[in-house]
């Protein structure tokens, strides 16, 4: 429905009738519009993204969050048109560079689309081993990468060699190594620079460092802080960890049964989630800080990719469910100026689903900050 | 603390020899994966051991249920060497077998762990036939079906009929934990059972640990990278962590204590690293002067954390601090324990010093 305006349109500025997680003000880098990712099954037609609109602003950090088999993932490589067959992408993904014309992610030639890839919009997954080539030093990496793209090698190299610092490595010994000397960590962050040695916009990445230890992670979080302020960087963070991303990212989507159900800045989101799942999903997170009797997991499984509920996809393990959510499925709602969650009964979501964990509610500002030490 | 340990760890030693190589015949890296660790596991006991990886947690954890056998030290399963009884060294009180049942593990990848060509009941039938020969194949049924419904898998005669590929990640844990169970122990390894579930399903699985050691008294030692479930799981168990670094075990101590009142300048690491939802959103810079972990072939000399430690001096660089009494049932390996130790007077290490070491030269300066 909003396929051909946001096509003909040149900023970032358009309307449309779904509301859905689009606003109409900030400086888009990338928007996605009823974005849909399905595969032909045996057991049928296994919808795995569906009907997802997205805006991601230029220069935010925004986490999309989500369990396995949410679709997060698929999110990821849309953005890219990299899914891998046979799924098959349909809908509409425009990249609008920060000076020149709009890009039409989907409509690009295979070449262009390859430049797009590193240069414009560039991409990390979750285990580099498979990432890098085993039998290609790291040195040879960043030299193909600015071959292919005919950049200037020297150049290049010398911002390699700094990314590669900023991330707290030592230049030469892991450009002269091999991916398997390196450590998982080493080795993912070696990948990080190389993702952004032809100085893309926009960084996506997918787990990107789901494989490593917590103490790893949380580094390699606060580098990434780092690097976005040097670089101007927009960054796209996919994660199963909500409270990893929580520590990083300005704005928070949630994924559930491949669709996108909420989104909003962070501290809303941990705040006054207004979606029964994301409020579930915040009580079934271990914290170091909540008192321990507040967890609790949600009732019930995540649908099956050829069976996912009518209506609302949450319907079934939510206790606000009733007749309107499991015959209809719910459009973004407004929840506050940047807040918006897909439920019919997000006013009640407070008071059905309480934090269980720190008293949110009361007095944000205090209560958040001086939690512990 | 009274009587025999469960289990008695005493100076517990395990080196792996890491070949070079059929045509290197130089000296073989040693990595010494657990190095001079002492701990009891008591009856009805829950320790969760956590570290990152390569810290030898989960070797320590497969010596502790006779799985690994130590280069060094002693195991001793109430009172009875487990290696001599394996070897038949000496006068065996407790035959092997009876320990190899006693001491139970879950792995991390439940679906590995479970033949993928026998349906459930054929899999947890097998350690009744064997521990328990004289149970009538009815008797066996009943009791599979009926471990099945106390773990939540019902209807138990549907799941008892499925394959291991017809069943959930959780579900695949569950027949796991059901097939220790039914042996009967006295301790269950879990080692990184918990991690590799959906975060929706952790809480309820780990809940699930706490109930079944509850109603069966099995003692437990939970591995795990994750400070916030094995908080979960030994805090609720009345239990304690323990942290290892590089082979050794740093600092242990009741949950909350280890929680609330880290010691171990590594211990507040890893709380540091541990997300937290309600801290705000910025992420400050790491509160260590190296991200990376040393080679564990080559441990840094004195305290292996020195190279990493914010809070390292020149005597830690010489000398190895030996676990001292924080206070009741919590021991911590550091010399700012002591008030009396050169530490306080020796200079604090430059950065300088450590690339000399291993600390990539373009470290930045100590966060914080």
């Amino acid at each position: 429905m909003t396929d051909q305006d946001t096509r003909s349109t040149q900023t970032a500025t358009h309307s449309t009738e779904r509301t859905g997680s689009t606003d109409g003000t900030a400086d888009h880098v990338l928007e996605i519009r009823d974005a849909e990712v399905s595969f032909e099954m045996d057991r049928g037609v296994s919808r795995v993204m569906d009907h997802v609109d997205l805006d991601v602003h230029r220069g935010e950090i925004i986490g999309v969050v989500g369990e396995s088999g949410s679709g997060k993932s698929m999110l990821a490589s849309s953005m890219l048109d990299a899914v891998v067959d046979p799924g098959v992408l349909s809908g509409e993904i425009t990249y609008y560079p920060e000076d020149g014309e709009p890009v039409d992610v989907l409509g690009l030639s295979d070449r262009k689309l390859k430049r797009l890839r590193w240069e414009e919009i560039s991409m990390v997954f979750q285990g580099a081993m498979s990432s890098f080539n085993p039998t290609m030093g790291v040195r040879e990496h960043f030299v193909e990468t600015l071959e292919a793209h005919d950049d200037d090698v020297e150049a290049g190299m010398e911002r390699a060699r700094e990314l590669l610092s900023d991330l707290y490595l030592e230049p030469e010994r892991v450009l002269d190594a091999y991916p398997h000397e390196l450590s998982g960590g080493m080795r993912q962050r070696a990948l990080i620079a190389l993702s952004l040695v032809l100085e893309p916009e926009v960084l996506v990445m997918d787990e990107p460092t789901a494989a490593l230890d917590l103490l790893m992670q949380r580094s390699i979080l606060s580098l990434l802080e780092d690097l976005r302020e040097k670089h101007d960087l927009t960054m796209v963070f996919i994660t199963h960890d909500l409270p990893l991303v929580a520590e990083l990212a300005d704005r928070i989507a949630v994924m559930y049964a491949f669709e996108l159900i909420e989104i909003g800045p962070t501290d809303e989101i941990l705040r006054h989630a207004a979606h029964p799942y994301t409020r579930a999903l915040l009580n079934a997170t271990p914290n170091l800080d909540a008192p321990l009797e507040e967890m609790r997991s949600i009732e019930g499984a995540a649908p099956d990719p050829v069976d996912v509920p009518d209506g609302c996809t949450y319907h079934p393990r939510c206790p606000l469910a009733d007749e309107t959510c499991v015959a209809d499925d719910p459009d973004f709602r407004q929840v506050d100026a940047a807040h918006e969650a897909a439920c019919f009964h997000w006013e009640d979501a407070a008071e059905a689903v309480p934090f269980t964990g720190v008293d949110v509610d009361a007095d944000p500002q205090t209560s958040i900050t001086e939690e512990h030490r | 603390m009274s009587g025999e340990p469960l289990v008695s760890l005493d100076g517990v030693e395990v080196h792996f020899e890491e070949s070079q190589g059929l045509l290197d015949f130089g000296e073989p890296e040693v990595v010494r994966a657990v190095d001079g660790v002492s701990l009891d596991i008591e009856e009805n006991d829950v320790v969760a051991l956590v570290g990152e990886s390569g810290c030898g947690k989960t070797t320590l954890g497969k010596t502790t249920i006779g799985l690994q056998r130590p280069t060094g030290g002693s195991v001793r399963y109430r009172g009875q060497d487990v290696w001599d009884a394996k070897d038949g060294r000496g006068d065996v009180e407790i035959p092997h077998d009876e320990i190899r049942r006693s001491l139970q593990i879950i792995h991390q990848d439940p679906g590995g762990s479970l033949n993928p060509n026998r349906r459930v009941r054929k899999i947890l039938e097998a350690p009744l036939k064997r521990w328990q020969s004289d149970m009538s194949a009815g008797d066996r049924r009943r009791e599979v079906r009926s471990m099945l419904e106390r773990v939540g898998m019902t209807p138990p005669a549907d799941y008892a009929g499925r394959y291991p590929h017809q069943l959930s990640g959780g579900e695949q844990q569950r027949v796991a934990l059901v097939r220790a169970l039914l042996m009967d122990p006295d301790l269950i390894l879990a080692d990184e059972a918990i991690s590799a579930l959906d975060v929706s399903l952790r809480v309820e699985m780990m809940d699930l640990l706490l109930e079944l050691q509850a109603q069966f008294d099995t003692s437990f030692v939970f591995v795990s990278h994750d400070l916030s479930n094995a908080r979960y799981l030994a805090s609720h168990a009345g239990g304690r962590i323990g942290v290892m670094y590089l082979g050794e075990l740093v600092e242990i101590g009741p949950a909350e204590r280890i929680i609330n009142d880290p010691k171990h300048p590594y211990t507040k690491v890893l709380r540091w690293a541990t997300p937290d939802l309600h801290a705000g959103s910025d992420a400050p810079e790491p509160p260590v002067r190296t991200i990376d972990i040393p080679d564990p072939t080559d441990p840094p000399s004195g305290c292996r954390f020195h190279t990493r430690c914010p809070e390292a001096r020149e005597a830690c660089r010489r000398h190895s601090p030996e676990p001292v009494d924080a206070a009741a049932d919590h021991e911590v390996a550091c010399f700012r324990e002591l008030d009396d130790h050169e530490y306080w007077s020796s200079p604090p290490l430059a950065d300088e010093d450590e690339s000399v070491d291993d600390a990539p030269p373009s470290q930045p300066s100590p966060a914080e």
